[in-house]
């Protein structure tokens, strides 16, 4: 009860000093105050968030170095001739501002998830592998593969420098917009998981 | 307090005066020591590579034995012709390449071309329907699990060259020699060596 009273008493006292007006410093410093301060706060946030988006922050926890980063690291887009590597957040954060963000505050279950260990054993994250990767297809299949597309175009695609096949199946369903990267590249930066009905993927090995 | 404003300002000046000079000798030094530095090491490590002229010794640090220097990765044959099978048993081998092909529990890049279903699409060969029967012969709707690892038995190939040459000679050739119109005898059939 005193405690209650204690903190209502300081709320109060916070109020009335954030309410009145200055009464000893001018206009002139609270409002290049307000801007440097501003300039600042401003800074700071996108450098925070920058520093987020770094495959150094990702891999920070187990959970992301042994599990995704290891697949990562046997696939094409981590070495290759080259020499063009596609860190964690090229493919898996938005470039634009705006839909970084919601990005950034989807991502906070992961912080969730992190503090109660959802994932914290290759067993648990095997076990949850099939819902995740459906989150981040369905995130692809949304916005037409636009992660894929912030390097790969189909504008600069010169298909007779690829295989034959492959030449073939992207003018029937890339340049006429039949499919999206995403429908046919599964798994070409993980390990898939089970792919029982999946699109495209079948299990054709029967139950035993 | 003007006295200290001077005194700030002329150390500020000579602070500034002396970075300049001494990134300026920095700059002039850096190229000097680069271009003493690498020529011999330069030379060093090409007349290093040339193992025939300088004899350099394998790691077991054994008189005579010298390094060899490895032969070019060989390249993958991704050319999509099918090649003809030296015996009718032979698993057909596969002319594209499978790099980073994911064939586990999980999932079978594989037969996302060539599983029946998908063949309309992909024109790729149907997996064969022996590969639906289980060993007791019974045919399943779908690949056997004991074929379900394709490559356990159909392999990439690649344009490396045989330490020793083939000899094999396909049945039809040992046939028709035995009826005396074959090939001269000791020339390997066409398409030997695959597999």
């Amino acid at each position: 009860m005193r405690l209650l009273r204690c903190a209502l008493g300081l709320a109060k006292a916070a109020w009335t000093a954030f309410n009145r007006p200055a009464a000893h410093l001018g206009i002139g410093f609270l409002t290049i105050g307000g801007f440097v301060a501003g300039v600042i706060w401003w800074g700071g946030f996108n450098t925070v968030l920058e520093a987020t988006n770094k495959e150094a922050f990702c891999i920070g926890c187990h959970e992301m170095r042994d599990n995704p980063y290891a697949d990562l690291q046997k696939t094409i887009h981590y070495s290759n001739r080259s020499g063009v590597r596609a860190t964690c957040p090229d493919c898996h954060v938005p470039h634009k501002w705006t839909d970084k963000i919601a990005r950034k505050m989807q991502a906070s279950k992961e912080v969730w998830g992190k503090l109660f260990g959802t994932v914290d054993t290759p067993e648990k994250f095997e076990a949850k592998r099939k819902e995740l990767a459906g989150h981040e297809w369905a995130r692809l299949k949304a916005n037409n593969s636009l992660e894929c597309r912030n390097c790969h175009s189909a504008e600069s695609m010169d298909i007779t420098r690829q295989g034959a096949r492959g030449a073939a199946a992207h003018q029937e369903f890339l340049f006429t917009g039949k499919a999206t990267c995403i429908d046919c590249h599964k798994g070409i930066a993980h390990k898939l998981p089970d792919m029982t009905g999946v699109p495209v993927w079948t299990q054709t090995a029967p139950a035993h | 307090m003007k006295q200290i404003l001077r005194t700030t300002i002329v150390r500020a000046a000579l602070l500034s005066a002396a970075l300049l000079v001494t990134g300026l000798t920095a700059l002039t030094l850096v190229p000097e020591s680069r271009a003493g530095s690498t020529t011999p090491a330069a030379a060093e490590a090409v007349s290093s590579r040339d193992v025939a002229a300088t004899g350099r010794p394998a790691f077991t640090g054994a008189e005579g034995l010298t390094v060899q220097e490895a032969a070019p990765i060989p390249k993958d044959v991704t050319d999509d012709r099918r090649r003809q099978r030296n015996y009718p048993e032979q698993p057909p081998v596969i002319p594209h390449s499978v790099a980073g092909y994911q064939l586990d529990l999980n999932a079978n890049k594989c037969l996302t071309c060539h599983s029946r279903e998908f063949t309309g699409d992909s024109q790729a060969p149907m997996v064969s329907v022996t590969h639906f029967q289980d060993r007791d012969g019974q045919v399943l709707g779908a690949v056997s699990p004991r074929r379900y690892f394709c490559m356990q038995c159909h392999v990439p190939q690649t344009d490396a060259q045989p330490r020793v040459q083939n000899t094999f000679k396909d049945m039809d050739s040992v046939v028709r020699q035995g009826q005396g119109q074959g090939q001269a005898p000791g020339t390997p059939a066409a398409g030997g060596g695959n597999n």
